[in-house]
This record gives structure tokens, sequence and C-alpha cells, in this order.
């Protein structure tokens, strides 16, 4: 009995040392003071607690950096340039650079912690980006198990987005809030409104948070971000190859290309599975109506029911870019589906004659 | 007490009683983490480190706290605490003083608390009635020869990536059967000494 006790309280007392010193280890070791953040030589500076992310830091400042995985290291969108206090890169961040950005200290904000005082610099461009506040207008089922939602801007007004950008979009997760990147489908004319194409993933955290979105919530999201520059040379045509949720940066730039341009040439290749994934058909017909210059060409992969009908094409969508495309045309393509679809399509694209520089894509 | 010479100990922790080859501990982590040398290396470093380090403490634990109140019965469960404790601490230290360090070791370091090998050792130096310091020589030896063992069986199965390895054994099996081959081996070394 007594054996027992002393048995029980041993254990528990050793187990609340040993806790006890790794609390108060932990509290001496991760408090790095305060440290100052120097942004493109002075041009801002930053005053944080240390031991957290560059990224979090950032965006606790309101320094919108992509981050497309939310800080997980796997998009590699977070890039920065340290001059100092970085320490040495990670092997986390290796697969993401070349060597030049290697050497020229190009790091992953979110692979970064703030132990001291460090000087980054960081794109212009991307000082520029926003934090939006804005309500749900909209939200219309278009598939099974994808969703477009429409946000009116709140605060600020309006948008200065170019095609082929997107927004992250901030959802709240079990421990505080993600950021997750959704591109942009409303056409860049519309200044006052943001609408995005959202396939919901199982289990998905941001996905599953946007189709429970109703009319009138609100939502903050940042952006614009992206590189992606349409021509502006009308004589070269533009190649929109998509599947999914990869409609909306293609919406965009058709509905955008179109406004400026009412007779450029356009092609858009939309993969679908079956008849079910089918959408902005008829609203694509209509547009080309319009402007004859738009081909459009969906692509079906399974097989047709008996008792449904079809007049688009059959197979998978690279077939059908290889059957529509010609040889050699000066053309700017844009891919944006599941990467073996990229794969396959960016392959004949090369085989039609288009340099590498000239197809850019998303993988979702 | 134990009266074996402290070279004996050394030698026969990394020779003939090898923690792999011939207790079989530690075999989860030998098996994952063994397809490249460089690795192997790391993790190797970071569980002799560890070894060395929680089998003092545990030795002073046990001869000073759990001795004298009798309650030896509860070593298992005061050692896997302090082991895990330990871990985590290390892992801290390391990455506030030694960044180079932390990401040479950092990703291995969780992978140690649940290494058995490192509880092997603390338990075999109670049953063998082993003083601090013949303790101590008995960890880093423990260490040395799991080190030894997995960078072994990294540098065949570098080796092996070349070779036709028949379906069926392919990854897994494969190893487990190098593994016992390696075992034999090491049993040639059986008759220099033995702990
Ligand atoms: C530049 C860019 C633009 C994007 N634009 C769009 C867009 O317009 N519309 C859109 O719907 N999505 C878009 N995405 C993808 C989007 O950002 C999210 O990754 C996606 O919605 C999943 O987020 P989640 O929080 O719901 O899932 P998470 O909680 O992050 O993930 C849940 C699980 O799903 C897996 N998973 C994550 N993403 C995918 C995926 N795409 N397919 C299959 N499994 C996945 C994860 O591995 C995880 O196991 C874009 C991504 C990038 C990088
Ligand atoms: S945020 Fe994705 S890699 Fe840093």
């Amino acid at each position: 009995m007594i054996e027992g006790i002393l048995a029980v309280g041993i254990t528990t007392s050793i187990f609340i040392l040993l806790s006890a010193i790794l609390l108060v280890a932990e509290k001496y070791f991760t408090d790095y003071g305060i440290c100052s953040i120097t942004i493109n030589e002075g041009s801002s500076v930053l005053e944080q607690k240390g031991g957290i992310t560059l990224l979090s830091s950032l965006i606790d400042n309101k320094v919108f950096i992509p981050s497309a995985c939310g800080g997980k290291g796997s998009c590699g969108f977070c890039k920065v340039i340290v001059q100092s206090g970085g320490g040495s890169i990670l092997p986390t961040e290796t697969s993401f650079m070349t060597r030049g950005e290697i050497r020229s200290g190009v790091r992953l904000a979110c692979q970064v912690k703030v132990k001291q005082n460090l000087e980054i610099s960081i794109p212009e461009g991307l000082l520029s980006v926003k934090e939006f506040s804005a309500t749900v207008a909209s939200s219309i089922e278009l598939t099974h198990d994808i969703k477009e939602l429409t946000f009116d801007l709140i605060e600020p007004v309006d948008i200065e987005q170019k095609p082929g950008q997107y927004i992250q979009i901030c959802a709240p997760a079990p421990d505080g809030v993600v950021f997750r990147a959704y591109s942009i489908s409303s056409p860049s004319y519309e200044k006052n409104k943001v609408q995005i194409v959202v396939r919901l993933i199982p289990g998905g955290i941001a996905s599953t948070y946007i189709h429970g979105l109703k009319v009138g919530d609100s939502v903050m999201f940042t952006g614009p971000y992206g590189e992606f520059i349409l021509s502006e040379d009308e004589s070269t045509d533009i190649v929109c190859v998509g599947g999914g949720a990869g409609m909306a940066p293609i919406n965009n730039i058709i509905h955008s290309l179109y406004a400026k341009w009412p007779n450029r040439k356009c092609y858009l290749f939309f993969g679908c599975r079956t008849l079910n994934d089918v959408f902005y058909l008829e609203q694509f017909k209509e547009l080309a109506k319009i402007h004859p210059n738009l081909k459009i060409v969906y692509g079906l992969s399974d097989p047709i029911g008996d008792d449904e009908e079809w007049d688009g094409d059959s197979g998978f969508i690279h077939l059908s870019v290889d059957k529509h495309l010609e040889f050699g045309k000066k053309s700017q393509a844009f891919l944006c589906g599941p990467p073996p679809m990229i794969e396959a399509v960016t392959d004949i694209l090369s085989e039609k004659g288009l340099k590498a520089e000239d197809i850019f894509y998303d993988k979702f | 007490m134990s009266s074996t010479p402290l070279l004996v100990i050394l030698v026969g922790s990394i020779f003939t009683n090898n923690i792999i080859f011939a207790s079989f501990l530690g075999m989860c982590s030998f098996m994952a983490v063994s397809d490249k040398i460089d690795t192997a290396i790391g993790l190797g470093s970071a569980v002799t480190f560890v070894m060395v380090a929680t089998t003092a403490i545990n030795y002073l634990v046990y001869h000073y706290i759990l001795v004298p109140l009798g309650l030896e019965f509860i070593s298992y469960i005061i050692f896997i605490a302090v082991i895990a404790a330990f871990v985590q601490f290390v892992e801290m230290f390391v990455e506030r003083f030694s960044p180079g360090l932390y990401i040479a070791l950092g990703i291995f370091l969780p992978l140690i608390t649940v290494n058995c090998a490192i509880l092997g050792v603390s338990l075999f130096m109670v049953l063998r009635n082993y003083n601090f310091l013949q303790s101590t020589v008995f960890g880093l030896g423990g260490g040395l020869g799991w080190t030894l063992a997995i960078m072994l069986m990294a540098g065949l199965r570098e080796k092996m990536g070349y070779s036709n390895v028949p379906r069926p054994l392919k990854g897994a099996a494969v190893i487990m059967l190098v593994t016992g081959v390696l075992a034999m081996a090491f049993m040639g070394f059986s008759g220099i000494i033995n702990l």
C-alpha cells in the first residue's frame, strides 16, 4: 500500500519536475526580445517580438507576401531577399531556389525565424498588396463540388488587378487563421467586386469555409498577387487550357481580353470528366457570337452516357489541344488545372512550337 | 558492482553485443533512415549523444532516487520520461545556440524519443550492475555500435540501388534479410569478449 502511494508520488513528482525544467527552458530559449526588421534599405522598419517566422511577422505588420501554402514551405511563393540576420539557408528551401537565387540571399519567408535584427528586401509591387474587407454578394453552385462566389468590396472599395492574378482568402482554422490562394475570376475592368471559383477539397480548411459562406457574410482577403502579364501584341494568339476550378483565371483573361481587343484570336480548352462537370459553356458561346475569334473546345474524358447529348470533344483535354491548335502560330498560353494535365499540355504546346517562356501555369 | 574493464565494455558494446545486430533494438529508425550514408551519420551521432547523456542521467535517477526508496519497478516509466524530456531539452537548446547543428540533427531528434535502443541501454546498465563510469562508457559504445550498424546498412543500400532485387523482396523485406546476414557476420566477433 505505502509502496504504491510512494511509487505514484515519485512518478508524479519526477514528471512534474521534468515538465517544469522544460517550461523554464522553453521560456528562456525562445525569448529573443524585440527584433527590428528593416525593409528595402530603410523604407520601413518593423519592430517585432522574436521567435516567430519572418512571414508571420510581415503579415502581422500588414506587409503581405504571397504564401499560397500558408507557411508550410511547400509552395515556394514567399521568397524575399534577406541581406542579414537570417542565418544560413535550410534544406527545406533549396529545392525552390536556383543557384543564382541562393547566392543573392533569397529565402522563403516562412522558413526564416526572426531571432535577431533583420535586413530584407522585397519587390516594390508587393508593398502595394492590400488587405480587403468584403461581403458575399452571391454564392452559386456551378457543379456538384464547384461554387462561384462574388464579393462586394467594402474597404478599400476598388481593386486594381490583372488577369491571372490571385487573392489570398483568410479562413478560420483550428489554430488561428490560414491564407489560401484563389485566382480572380472577375474581369479586371470590374473594380468593385471580386469573383472566385472554388472547388471543395474534402477536409480542406479554406475550401470548406468558402463553400459554407452565405450571402451577406463578411470575408477578409489580401491581394492581388501574381506575375502573369498578358501579351499586349494583338497578333499573338492566346491559348487557355483549364480544368475544374482552373476556370477562374481563364474567365478573367478571356473577358478582359475581349474588352480591350474585340477581334483577338483566343482558344479556350476546358477539360471535364462528365457532362455534370461542365459549366460556363453557354455563357462563352454567347461571347463567341459577339467575338467570332474566340474558339471554345470543351472535352469530356469519361465516355458519354446513352441518354446524354454532347457536341464537344471526347478524351483528355491535351488531345483536343493537339487536334485544334495550328503549328507555329505566335501564341501565349495559360494553363490552369491539376499537375498531370499541365504536364501533358505543356508537352503538346512545345510540339506546336510554343516557347517555354510563353507558357504560364498555375497548378491546383 | 560489475568489474568489467571500461575498454572491454566499449569494444563489447560496439562489436560483440552490438545493440542492433545482437539485441535487435532500435530497428524502426534503423530501417527507415538507412537509405543514405549522410543521413545515417546524422541520426547516428544524435543517437550516440542522447544515449550517453540519458544513460548517465538515468544512472543517477535510478541509484539515488529509485533504489533508496525501493522503487526499482517503476524504472521503465521514469527512464522513458527522462529520455523524452532530455530530447525535448536538447532540441530547444540546439535550436537556440547552434542553428547549423539544428538543421543537421533537428529532424532526427524527435525520432530518437521513440528509439527503443536508448531505453534498452538504460535497462541493460541496470541489469549488468554497471557503475557510473561503466554506464556512461556503455552508452557511448551502444551509440557508436548503433551508428556503425546504420552506416553499414546505408552503404549497402546505396549500392543495392543498382542491383536487381526480386520484386517480392523489394523494400523492407530485403533490408530484413541483409540485417540478418550482417548479424551473422557480427557473430564472428562474439569469441573475442562477451558482456
Ligand atoms: C496560385 C494559386 C491559385 C489558386 N486558385 C484556386 C482557384 O481559383 N480555385 C480553387 O478552388 N483553388 C485554387 N487554388 C488552390 C487553393 O489555394 C487551395 O490549395 C485549395 O482550395 C485547398 O485548400 P484547403 O484549405 O481547402 O485545403 P487544406 O486544408 O490545405 O488541405 C486539405 C487536404 O487536401 C489536400 N489538398 C490541398 N489542395 C488540394 C488540391 N488542389 N487538390 C487535391 N487535394 C488537395 C491537402 O494535401 C490536404 O491533405 C489555387 C492555388 C494556387 C497556388
Ligand atoms: S508560404 Fe509556401 S513556401 Fe513559404
